[in-house]
């Protein structure tokens, strides 16, 4: 219980970064950006997470043993889509995929 | 006995026996609800890999489905859920400086936030019904080239929100159990453990729903 109370200013930064984000998230869905587009609002998804993560739950005060479990938590994640992906590119199962199946 | 009791009677409110002091108890609890958070993770992934691996699959069917989503609604919800984890965060910082009717009040706009939230969510799903977008023998669909394929993403629509709002309905038991234990002055700047550990539950649900507004609702827009 020797956390220092946050400012409700640095809470507030927060929560208006988060809509920002959620602004811009809808705004360039409706831009044809190719693969990008994809590729543009998992990268503000993420940035959004790691906010919440860090502010919200206070990830970034936390003791280096919770750090550790949401870290890890985050790799077996991490081992679940590379495996899962890597299983089915290699046998050729997902021939959709644009910038695999250049025409050639 | 009488007397042990009497010479261990707690000096910090809310300090079980078995913890040295209410800092060790407090890293405790934060672990435990972190490691059942990372099995929510693990429980979601399952369903996000399905998806990766569907959508990978049928790229054009999947991006065709976005047209039948309401954009709209979902942003408000982002927008709604989004303010409630604010909401939440000011509950438990109003915990921590023990002003309890400052606490009561967050936890209730909180509640009453998830409560629109879910509202929004059943407005959208009674779309999905009248439009015969529910998977199944009654679904139908605009283009008849992607009838089978788009069913396969509106099923992991259902899946999927239907997994995150069955989250916010017992998140918003917590939060009515959290508002009646505040009334009861259960809580103190010295302990409000509970607070902090449903905050992190409801942030939780909130970024599982930031991953799920752009892969269910933003696929296909320029399309």
């Amino acid at each position: 219980m020797s956390h220092q109370v946050v400012s409700v200013r640095v809470y507030a930064a927060v929560f208006a970064a988060l809509l920002a984000l959620t602004i811009t998230t809808v705004a360039v869905s409706k831009i044809e950006l190719g693969e990008f587009n994809f590729i543009a609002a998992m990268t503000i998804a993420v940035i959004k997470g790691t906010l919440v993560v860090m502010f919200f739950m206070d990830v970034r005060r936390a003791s280096s043993m919770t750090k550790l479990f949401v870290g890890a938590g985050l790799f077996w994640l991490a081992i679940l889509l590379v495996f899962l992906l890597s299983d089915y590119l290699s046998r050729g199962w997902l021939l959709n995929l644009r910038w695999l199946s250049r025409p050639g | 006995m009488a007397d042990s009791e009497a010479i261990l009677a707690p000096q910090e409110p809310g300090l079980r026996h078995h913890f040295d002091d209410s800092a060790q108890q407090l890293e405790s609890s934060t672990l435990g609800m972190w490691v059942f958070l990372v099995t929510e993770v693990m429980f979601f992934g399952g369903m996000f890999g399905a998806y990766t691996v569907y959508r990978n699959m049928y790229p054009e069917a999947f991006a065709s489905t976005s047209h039948f989503m309401n954009v709209t609604i979902g942003a408000i919800n982002t927008g709604v859920l989004i303010f409630s984890s604010f909401t939440m965060v000011l509950a438990v910082r109003s915990a921590q400086l023990g002003q309890k009717k400052a606490l009561i009040a967050f936890l209730i706009l909180t509640l009453i936030l998830g409560c629109v939230f879910l509202s929004l969510k059943y407005v959208e799903y009674h779309e999905k019904w009248v439009d015969h977008h529910i998977p199944g023998p009654g679904f139908q669909y605009a283009d008849s080239r992607y009838a089978h394929q788009a069913q396969i993403l509106f099923y992991l629509y259902f899946a999927m929100t239907g997994m995150h709002a069955i989250h916010m309905i017992v998140g918003a038991g917590l939060l009515i159990t959290l508002i009646a234990m505040s009334a009861r002055n259960r809580f103190s700047s010295k302990w409000y453990t509970p607070v902090e550990m449903i905050g992190l539950y409801w942030h939780f649900v909130d970024i599982v729903w930031i991953f799920l507004f752009p892969l269910l609702y933003l696929i296909g827009h320029t399309k």
